[in-house]
C-alpha cells in the first residue's frame, strides 16, 4: 500500500488514473450542470441581478453630475474652495449650468439629487433654472438676488459632493446623519428616524421570534410524539396558515382585533371592559406583532419538528432512568438537541420578521410601522438611491447575523425541514 | 430459586393492558434473587419489554405490583428508582463527550468532582474504554459504544440493571464477545441483572435462569440446560433451538413413560411431560443432535423406526441429515463430523431412534 501511493497511479494502457477518471466523470457532470442551469438562470435574473442592482443604486447617482457639466470640472479643479464664500467664477458655472438645465429640462432629477441631502432645494433649483438665461454678471450678486438660499455653505457641500458619480452619501442620510453648513453632522432627536426605525425593526423581530418559539415548542413537540394519524391532522393545522392568503389572514386579525372587533365586543359584553374603555390592539405595534407571530408561526415549527421527530425517545428515557428528574433531562439532554432546530426556526422567522412589509402596513397603524414600509415609502417617492441604501443596510445586517449563526452554531447544522 | 418473600425483584399478578380491550402482560409473576442473570425471552409483541419498561417505571403496571427489594415500586418515578438500563440503540447523549455522559448520573445525584472523576476513570477501565474519555459518541464504533452505554448503567453503582436488547444492532463477532464481556461485569460486581433479548442462542449463553415470554405470559422459567433439554410445552420445545416435532396419540402411559403411535402406525418412546392422558393427542420433540441411527447406540427394548435419507448439508463441525419419518419430510438427525463417522446417502434406508427421555410428548399445538 505504502509504495503503490508514492507513485502516480495510471489505468492499463497507462494513462494516469486522475485524468481518466475527470474524462470518465465529465459527462455525468454536464449533464447535472445542464440540469441545475435554468434554475442558475431564474435565480441570476430575478435575484442576484436585481440585487446587484440595488446595491449600484446605493452608491451611484449620476442626475447632478450629468446636468451640471460646468460645475462638475469647476469643482475637480478647486478643490477645497471656501464653503462659506464661493468665488464669482463658482457663481458663473452654476448660472451657466442652471441655463443648461433649463435647456435640457433636467431641472428635477438635478434637484432631486441635490434635495437627498439638502433637503427643500428642489424648488431653489427650478426657481434658480427659470431665472438664469436672464441673469447678467457678476452672478454671484444675481444669483443671490433670486434667492440668498445660493449662499448656504451646505448647498455647496452637496453640489461638491453630488458632482461625482459614485457617492456613500446615501449611507450617511440613511444612518440619520446630516449636512449641514460644516459638513456632516449627527442629525437632531428630531431627524433620528432611521438608525431608531431599525432598532424597533430588530427589536420587534426579537419579541416575534420568542413569542414564536415560545409557542412553537410545545406543538412541535406534539407533533413529534403523537401517533402518525393524530399528528398529520395537527399539521394540516399547522399548515393552514400556508394555504390561506396572507390578505385574508390579515383582514381576519382586522376583524378580530380592532377597537369595534370581535375580541372588544366580547369583552364588552363580559363587562371586563368598559364600552369607552375598549383595548386598541389593532393599528399600533400590538397588532403587528399579534399578526406576524401568527404568519411567521409555521416557519418556527416546521424546522423544530424536523429536529425533535428524529430525536429516539430513548435518550429520555436513558437520562431519567440514570437518576434526572424530567425537568433535568429536558433542560440537560433534550434542549441541547432541539438546538439546530431553534437555531434554524429563529433564524428563519428573524429574518422574514426584519424584512416584512405587507402584515405592519396594513395592521401597524402609524406606531407599527417597520423599516421596510420606510424603504416602501421612499421607493413610491422616487428616493430609490436612499430606498436602495437602506436596503443595502438591511441585507448587511442580516449578513451579519447569518454569519454570526455561522461561527456559533454552524451553517451545516441548520436543519429547516 | 427465591420464594416471593426474599426475591430482590418480585412481580406479583401484574397485567398491562395499553388499550384496555386487550392484555400485553396476563397476570405476570416472577421473582428474581439477588445477582441473579435473568433473560426474558420471547418473540416480538410477546410483553418481555413491556415487563422491563414497567420495572425500570416507563409503563405503569394496568394491575398488580412489582416490588424493588421488598418495597412496592408502583409509584416511584424511574429517576428515583435507581436502575441502571442498556438500550437496544445505545442511547448516548450525543451532545456530550463519553466523560460527560458517564458523569451526568453521578451529576444529577449531586456528587463532587472530585469523586465524579474517580468514578467515571473506574467504569470506562473496567471497559476497557479509558482512552475515550474526549470522545463523542458519534465517533465511536457500535461496539465501542455498546461499551461505554454499559459503563454508563454501571457507574452510579446500581443493585439492578437491566438490558433491553443490548446487542441486537452488533455484528455476530462482536456480539458473542459483548456476550463474555457483560457476564463477566454480571459476575465481578455481583449485580442483579435483567435481560431482554429475541435471540435464544444470547439467553443461552448468558443467563441464571430464562423466561420464556408468549402471548403475555411466561411459557416456562427455568435455568438454560433445562430450557433446552426439558422444554414443558411444545412453543418452548419449538423456539428453543432446533426440533423435530411427530404428532401422534399416546398409546401407553406408566408413570411418565409413555408409548405414542404416530399416524403411520409405528410405535415410538416418549417422556410424558404435559399430556398425561392415555388415548389424548400430543406432539413429541426431539432435538436434532439427540437422534440415533446405530442400534448399538440405542438402550435395551426403545423403540426404532424406518427413515429415508433425503439430504446432507455439510456444516462443517456437523452434517445435517434431512431425514423422511413416519410420511413426512424435514426431520433432521445431526451426525459429528467425526473421522469414523458412518457416511449415509440420499435414498438410503435406515431406523432411527432415541432415549426415551430425549422425546418429550407435549401438548398438540
Amino acid at each position: 500500500m505504502a509504495e503503490a501511493s508514492t507513485e502516480l497511479l495510471t489505468t492499463a494502457d497507462g494513462r494516469p488514473l486522475k485524468e481518466a477518471l475527470a474524462i470518465a466523470q465529465s459527462r455525468a457532470k454536464r449533464r447535472a450542470f445542464l440540469l441545475v442551469l435554468p434554475l442558475l438562470l431564474f435565480v441570476l435574473l430575478t435575484f442576484l441581478i436585481p440585487i446587484g442592482y440595488m446595491l449600484k443604486r446605493s452608491v451611484e447617482h449620476d442626475g447632478f453630475a450629468r446636468s451640471a457639466p460646468a460645475l462638475v470640472e469647476w469643482f475637480e479643479a478647486n478643490p477645497g474652495f471656501d464653503y462659506a464664500n464661493p468665488p464669482e467664477e463658482a457663481y458663473a458655472a452654476l448660472v451657466k449650468d442652471l441655463t443648461f438645465m433649463q435647456t435640457e429640462k433636467l431641472t428635477g432629477l438635478s434637484g432631486t439629487r441635490i434635495n437627498y441631502t439638502v433637503p427643500g432645494t428642489i424648488s431653489l433649483f427650478k426657481a434658480g433654472a427659470r431665472a438664469a438665461k436672464d441673469l447678467q454678471a457678476p452672478y454671484k450678486e444675481a444669483l443671490l438676488a433670486v434667492d440668498a438660499e445660493w449662499a448656504r455653505p451646505a448647498l455647496w457641500r452637496g453640489m461638491e459632493a453630488a458632482s461625482s458619480k459614485f457617492t456613500t452619501e446615501f449611507y450617511k442620510v440613511g444612518t440619520d446623519n446630516k449636512l449641514g453648513d460644516n459638513g456632516w453632522e449627527r442629525g437632531g432627536d428630531k431627524d433620528r428616524i432611521y438608525l431608531y426605525l431599525f432598532f424597533k425593526t430588530f427589536l420587534v423581530s426579537g419579541i416575534i421570534t420568542v413569542i414564536c418559539l415560545l409557542l412553537a415548542f410545545p406543538v412541535a413537540h406534539l407533533l413529534a410524539v403523537l401517533p402518525m394519524s393524530r399528528s398529520s391532522l395537527l399539521m394540516i393545522l399547522v399548515l393552514l396558515p400556508f394555504w390561506t392568503s396572507l390578505l385574508v389572514r390579515t383582514t381576519s386579525w382586522i376583524a378580530l382585533l380592532q377597537e369595534q372587533g370581535i375580541l372588544n365586543d366580547l369583552l364588552v359584553w363580559l363587562g371586563v371592559v368598559g364600552d369607552d374603555n375598549r383595548i386598541a390592539a389593532m393599528y399600533n405595534m400590538t397588532g403587528t406583532i399579534v399578526a406576524m407571530t401568527h404568519v411567521l408561526l409555521p416557519f418556527m415549527i416546521l424546522p423544530l419538528y424536523s429536529v425533535m421527530r428524529v430525536i429516539p425517545p430513548s435518550y429520555a428515557r436513558a437520562a431519567r432512568s440514570l437518576g434526572a428528574t424530567s425537568w433535568t433531562t429536558f433542560r440537560r439532554v433534550y434542549l441541547p438537541q432541539t438546538l439546530p432546530g431553534i437555531a434554524a426556526g429563529s433564524l428563519l422567522v428573524f429574518i422574514l420578521a426584519v424584512g416584512y412589509y405587507i402584515t405592519p402596513a396594513l395592521v401597524g397603524g402609524a406606531d407599527g410601522q417597520l423599516i421596510s414600509n420606510l424603504i416602501s415609502f421612499h421607493m413610491t417617492k422616487s428616493n430609490w438611491s436612499l430606498a436602495a441604501a437602506l436596503a443595502a443596510m438591511l441585507l448587511a445586517a442580516i449578513l451579519l447575523l447569518y454569519w454570526l449563526y455561522d461561527r456559533l452554531i454552524g451553517i451545516d447544522r441548520l436543519k429547516l425541514g | 430459586m427465591t420464594s416471593q418473600n426474599d426475591a430482590f425483584v418480585a412481580f406479583e399478578h401484574v397485567q398491562k393492558s395499553y388499550d384496555g380491550v386487550s392484555l400485553v402482560v396476563k397476570d405476570l409473576n416472577l421473582s428474581i434473587g439477588k445477582g441473579e442473570f435473568l433473560t426474558m425471552l420471547g418473540p416480538s409483541g410477546s410483553g418481555k419489554t413491556t415487563c422491563l419498561m414497567m420495572l425500570a417505571g416507563f409503563e405503569t403496571a394496568t394491575h398488580g405490583e412489582i416490588r424493588l427489594d421488598g418495597k412496592p415500586i408502583n409509584q416511584v418515578p424511574p429517576h428515583k428508582r435507581g436502575i441502571g438500563m442498556v438500550f437496544q440503540n445505545y442511547a448516548l447523549f450525543p451532545h456530550m463527550t463519553v466523560g460527560e455522559n458517564l458523569a451526568f448520573p453521578l451529576e444529577v445525584r449531586g456528587m463532587g468532582k472530585d469523586e465524579r472523576e474517580t468514578k467515571v476513570k473506574r467504569a470506562l477501565d473496567m471497559v476497557q474504554m479509558g482512552n475515550f474519555i474526549n470522545r463523542r459518541p458519534a465517533q465511536l464504533s457500535g461496539g465501542q459504544q455498546q461499551r461505554i452505554a454499559l459503563a454508563r448503567a454501571l457507574v452510579f453503582d446500581p443493585k439492578l440493571v437491566l438490558m433491553d436488547e443490548p446487542l441486537g444492532a452488533l455484528d455476530k463477532q462482536l456480539r458473542e464477545h459483548m456476550q463474555f464481556e457483560i457476564k463477566h461485569l454480571h459476575e465481578t460486581l455481583g449485580i442483579t441483572v435483567v435481560y431482554v433479548t429475541h435471540d435464544q442462542g444470547e439467553a443461552l449463553t448468558m443467563s441464571d435462569r430464562v423466561a420464556v415470554f408468549n402471548d403475555g405470559r411466561i411459557q416456562q422459567l427455568a435455568p438454560p440446560a433445562d430450557l433446552y433439554e426439558r422444554p414443558e410445552n411444545s412453543f418452548v420445545a419449538q423456539f428453543i433451538g432446533e426440533n423435530n416435532k411427530l404428532p401422534g396419540v399416546i398409546e401407553e402411559l406408566t408413570g411418565d413413560k409413555a408409548l405414542v403411535r404416530l399416524a403411520t402406525g409405528e410405535l415410538i418412546d416418549a417422556t410424558a411431560v404435559n399430556a398425561k392422558e392415555k388415548g389424548g393427542k400430543t406432539l413429541v420433540s426431539i432435538r436434532p443432535e439427540r437422534v440415533e441411527f446405530k442400534a448399538e447406540m440405542m438402550p435395551e427394548g426403545a423403540h426404532m423406526i424406518d427413515a429415508e435419507v433425503r439430504e446432507i448439508i455439510y456444516m462443517g463441525d456437523i452434517l445435517r441429515v434431512v431425514l423422511r419419518v413416519a410420511g413426512a419430510d424435514g426431520f433432521v438427525m445431526k451426525m459429528r463430523n467425526t473421522l469414523g463417522q458412518t457416511r449415509l446417502d440420499p435414498g438410503q434406508k435406515i431406523k432411527v431412534g432415541w432415549h426415551p427421555q430425549d422425546a418429550r410428548a407435549l401438548d398438540p399445538m
